[in-house]
């Protein structure tokens, strides 16, 4: 009963709030309306108890990346922006063909329904936190290296990208 | 326990919403916040598959979709600013320079 | 042949070979000094002369049936076989060789003599005028021209020789080429010349087909060989041929336009070439190759008649001419057709010696108008003449001999000679004899009215002219008085039989002449009516010494009854005095028609070699780049830039979707992948059933 009380509860908070985000004509409402999808989201993850995740995404998507979204939008939002069109000239096409596409993976569901033979959830034995610790610094020791690397590589591409050319 | 379609069908439903918002808004800063929505449908769907198998491989894959995530929009946003400062705009029609 | 020649004869080749010497040294002769070249020029025939007169002496030392010296120089032309009209095979050769009998012993003496003493004049003469050298080297080349003329031995020889004539006259006659009328006469001449020597040319060859050789001692046997019989129309062909040459060079009818004209020249150079040596050429080799015309009897009466008829036609037209020298061209012109009616009726003999006596007098006569024209600052017209016999008597007196002789009164040396060849044509037929009686009254006549004019009767010399009368210097002098001797008794070598003497000249000539059987016969009987020649003598006599009486009533005793005359006659006079008009005859239907057919040929060759072949040529060349451009620029290059048109074609609506657009390859991204997602279903579908 809770369950599925928190799942369309998150659920429909996400949907509204990507919905609102798309549409917005304001950026910084946008980036607002993202942060309460990327709660709602959170809420998901919680709700399919993978706690580990939960707090990192609020963690890292919330505080981390639309912190950085909110800095930018500050350093380029130009007043002039709010009165000009929005969407652009493809939005009619575009959106069609996106339907069209999320229409076609219904199908897709809708055609593999009966062979996704799932058992109940199962709990998992180890805790969340420990199971995903686990597993990533033994069995996924190298992408988690890699990983690392990559957000270095990031970081100094971010720094060069975005620094002041003297 | 909730039917895994459920999670299924949110996460193709923000999947679609990002997708659109992708193709169809001018401001790329918006652009790039609704590749974030998609990435997050993607998450969705890592975590609930994760969920009904029982194990954790889905959620690790959710953990480097997130790092991927950030690396991406902290560069994605540096190429922003270094083009506003060239050219004084966000708005992707008018980054057409490599038009033919 | 086997028996070594005398020195003179064995050397002959001297005689042509120092006058030759000389006019190769003239040919740098520009800074010689004038006494230089006097003492070299005139020398150089002086020694000429010399050998001659010792060729001649030593050739009479040989027996009088084989008076014939040969030497061989060198070889000329190699030989060339070929086949004869008779078919069989024969060699075209010449060598470069000489033949010394009689006729070339009696010809060299005659024009080394003759010339020796006008070269010896012309030092007087040309000493005052520019040129000096240019002029002696051409008298010399003459003398070398000349010499070979009458000394080969073969028809290629003497035509080297008539030709270097031909081209000497042209050259003295134009000496002074800075006057047109002189350069214009040089090239009559040479052309009307050249006329005549397409005719040689043609019998020399046609002598070589039809007898097989070209050599004089070889032709006798070669017609004997061929059997020829009398009138042999090849042979007729032949002599008419040659004659056509004579015509040329010895100025008969038709070819004589171009003597009156050659007075152009300086008066040495008439005296030489026009009087004495070059015209004679023809009689010379008519002589020559008189073996042929006595198989030829319809030729010779051709030459006859032609020789009569130009002899007073020219006469005629010699009463009417006012200029001095004029008058004794067409004298000349006269008397040489008295030579030709000579040959003409078989007495080739006494046309030689006639030949000799016209060089002696007619030498003079020219040599003494040069000393007239000299005397008075230039002026050769005879109406601005008259009472100079007083004032320049050497040159009056020496005139007078030689009119004399050429007026044929006895005993000089013209009477001999006109009157035996009278005498033949009498023999032969009576009208030849008459045109050749009446010619003689008629050349007395104008030769004395020359001297009256000149020399008698009222002054009528231009004033300033009249102070500076003077006689000419000794150099001029010399020449006049020898040469008046020889006038006197030049004729004497041949005195006739009935007058008491033996007529040694025509006897030494005789063994060059070939007697057919006819002539042999004849000859018995000719000489028996001496009566009759005497008859004839007297009759000549007569008509002369009225010519004289004529002329000395109209231009001493009566001289308005030349302009009467002239009036009374009008349209007849005009038409003499114009030299009936055929100069200009000739002109429109000769000259001007050539130069007509040059204009022609040369428009042709303006418009349409240079216009279609040159001009045409470059055209179809740029015509063809042209072409070739368009292909190139069209074609070529235009397969290449079809190509890129094509690739671009096909490009641009590719290129389109390049728009710069991220959002734009975001959609096509959705749109692949729909498409992808479709092809599954439709696979799956598919599958399924």
């Amino acid at each position: 009963m809770l369950n599925a009380a928190l799942f369309y509860f998150f659920a429909a908070l996400a949907v509204v709030s990507a919905i609102a985000m798309v549409t917005r004509r304001n950026i910084v409402h946008a980036a607002v309306f993202l942060i309460t999808a990327l709660l709602a989201t959170a809420g998901i993850f919680l709700q399919l108890q993978a706690q580990f995740l939960f707090v990192v995404q609020i963690i890292l998507y919330v505080g981390g990346i639309m912190v950085l979204f909110i800095f930018v939008i500050m350093l380029v939002n130009l007043d002039v922006s709010l009165h000009l069109v929005q969407f652009n000239r493809q939005r009619f096409v575009a959106g069609v063909l996106a339907v069209i596409l999320g229409v076609q993976v219904l199908g897709a569901f809708w055609v593999g329904r009966g062979s996704l033979k799932l058992g109940a959830a199962r709990a998992m034995e180890p805790k969340n936190t420990e199971a995903v610790g686990q597993a990533l610094f033994q069995q996924y020791m190298l992408p988690f290296e890699i990983a690392s690397i990559l957000l270095l590589v990031a970081m100094i591409g971010a720094v060069v990208m975005a620094k002041r050319r003297v | 326990m909730l039917p895994i379609e459920n999670y299924l069908l949110l996460s193709l439903l923000l999947f679609t919403i990002g997708v659109i918002g992708v193709l169809t808004r001018r401001n790329v800063i918006v652009m790039l916040m609704s590749i974030e929505l998609i990435l997050n449908a993607v998450n969705i769907n890592l975590v609930a598959f994760s969920r009904y198998w029982g194990s954790v491989d889905g959620q690790i894959f959710a953990i480097f979709v997130i790092t991927d995530a950030a690396a991406e929009a902290a560069v994605g946003l540096g190429i922003i600013l270094a083009f506003f400062r060239n050219r004084e705009t966000v708005l992707a029609d008018e980054m057409d320079m490599l038009r033919w | 042949m086997n028996a070594p020649l005398p020195f003179f004869l064995d050397h002959i080749w001297l005689v042509p070979a120092f006058p030759l010497l000389t006019a190769a040294v003239m040919l740098f002769g520009r800074r010689l000094k004038n006494s230089v070249v006097s003492v070299l020029c005139v020398g150089s025939v002086c020694l000429s002369f010399l050998c001659s007169a010792g060729a001649f002496f030593q050739l009479l030392s040989l027996p009088v049936d084989n008076r014939v010296a040969s030497k061989h120089l060198f070889d000329w032309i190699p030989a060339i076989p070929y086949h004869m009209v008779s078919g069989s095979l024969a060699y075209f050769h010449a060598d470069w060789g000489f033949q010394v009998d009689p006729l070339s012993g009696v010809m060299i003496l005659i024009v080394t003599g003759v010339g020796l003493l006008i070269h010896f004049y012309s030092i007087g003469y040309m000493g005052h005028e520019g040129g000096y050298y240019r002029f002696f080297g051409y008298m010399n080349l003459f003398m070398f021209s000349m010499l070979m003329l009458v000394l080969g031995n073969n028809l290629m020889l003497m035509f080297v020789g008539w030709e270097g004539v031909g081209t000497c006259s042209y050259l003295l006659i134009g000496f002074y080429f800075h006057r047109k009328s002189a350069s214009d006469a040089g090239k009559k001449a040479f052309i009307v010349n050249r006329i005549g020597d397409a005719g040689f040319l043609l019998g020399i060859f046609l002598t070589s087909a039809v007898l097989g050789t070209i050599h004089f001692n070889e032709i006798r046997p070669a017609l004997d060989a061929g059997h020829f019989h009398s009138g042999d129309p090849l042979i007729t062909a032949i002599a008419l041929l040659f004659f056509v040459g004579a015509c040329g060079k010895s100025a008969q009818i038709p070819l004589y336009v171009w003597l009156p004209d050659a007075m152009e020249g300086p008066t040495p150079v008439s005296a030489l070439i026009h009087a004495a040596t070059m015209v004679t050429a023809g009689v010379y080799m008519v002589t020559r190759t008189n073996a042929i015309y006595q198989l030829a009897p319809t030729a010779m009466a051709v030459v006859a008649v032609i020789g009569a008829a130009t002899a007073i036609y020219a006469a005629s037209m010699g009463i009417v001419q006012n200029d001095i020298k004029k008058v004794l061209a067409y004298s000349t012109i006269s008397q040489l057709g008295y030579m030709f009616l000579a040959c003409g009726v078989g007495a080739f003999t006494a046309g030689i010696f006639h030949l000799m006596t016209h060089a002696f007098f007619k030498g003079l006569l020219f040599l003494a108008a040069g000393s007239v024209i000299h005397a008075l600052s230039g002026e050769q017209d005879m109406r601005k003449m008259g009472a100079l016999a007083k004032k320049i008597p050497a040159t009056y007196w020496t005139m007078l001999i030689a009119t004399l002789a050429i007026a044929g009164i006895f005993p000089f040396a013209g009477f001999l000679s006109k009157d035996l060849i009278l005498g033949k044509a009498y023999e032969k037929d009576f009208w030849l004899w008459a045109i050749g009686y009446f010619t003689a009254g008629m050349t007395a006549f104008y030769m004395f009215r020359l001297v009256f004019m000149t020399f008698h009767g009222q002054s009528r010399v231009d004033h300033e002219v009249e102070h500076h009368i003077h006689e000419s210097p000794k150099t001029m002098l010399i020449p006049l008085v020898v040469l008046a001797a020889l006038s006197i008794t030049g004729g004497w070598v041949s005195w006739p039989e009935i007058l008491g003497g033996n007529s040694r000249f025509i006897h030494f000539l005789e063994p060059v002449i070939a007697v057919p059987h006819e002539a042999r016969v004849e000859a018995a009987k000719g000489v028996s009516s001496h009566g009759g020649e005497l008859l004839l003598m007297l009759l000549s006599e007569g008509l002369v010494v009225l010519g004289i009486l004529l002329a000395w009533y109209i231009y001493i005793k009566r001289t308005e009854l030349a302009e009467k005359a002239a009036k009374g006659f009008g349209g007849f006079y005009d038409l003499v005095f114009h030299k009936y008009y055929v100069d200009e005859l000739y002109d429109a239907l000769f000259v001007n028609r050539a130069k007509d057919l040059g204009l022609a040929l040369g428009s042709f060759d303006t418009n349409v070699i240079d216009g279609l072949g040159v001009n045409g040529a470059a055209w179809l060349t740029r015509f063809i780049s042209r072409l070739s451009i368009w292909w190139d620029t069209w074609i070529v290059d235009g397969s290449v830039k079809l190509g890129a048109r094509i690739v671009w074609l096909l490009s641009y609506p590719v290129r389109l979707i390049q728009d710069g657009l991220v959002q734009s390859y975001m959609l096509l991204i959705v749109i692949g992948l729909v498409g992808v997602l479709a092809y599954y279903f439709h696979l799956a579908h598919s599958a399924v059933r």
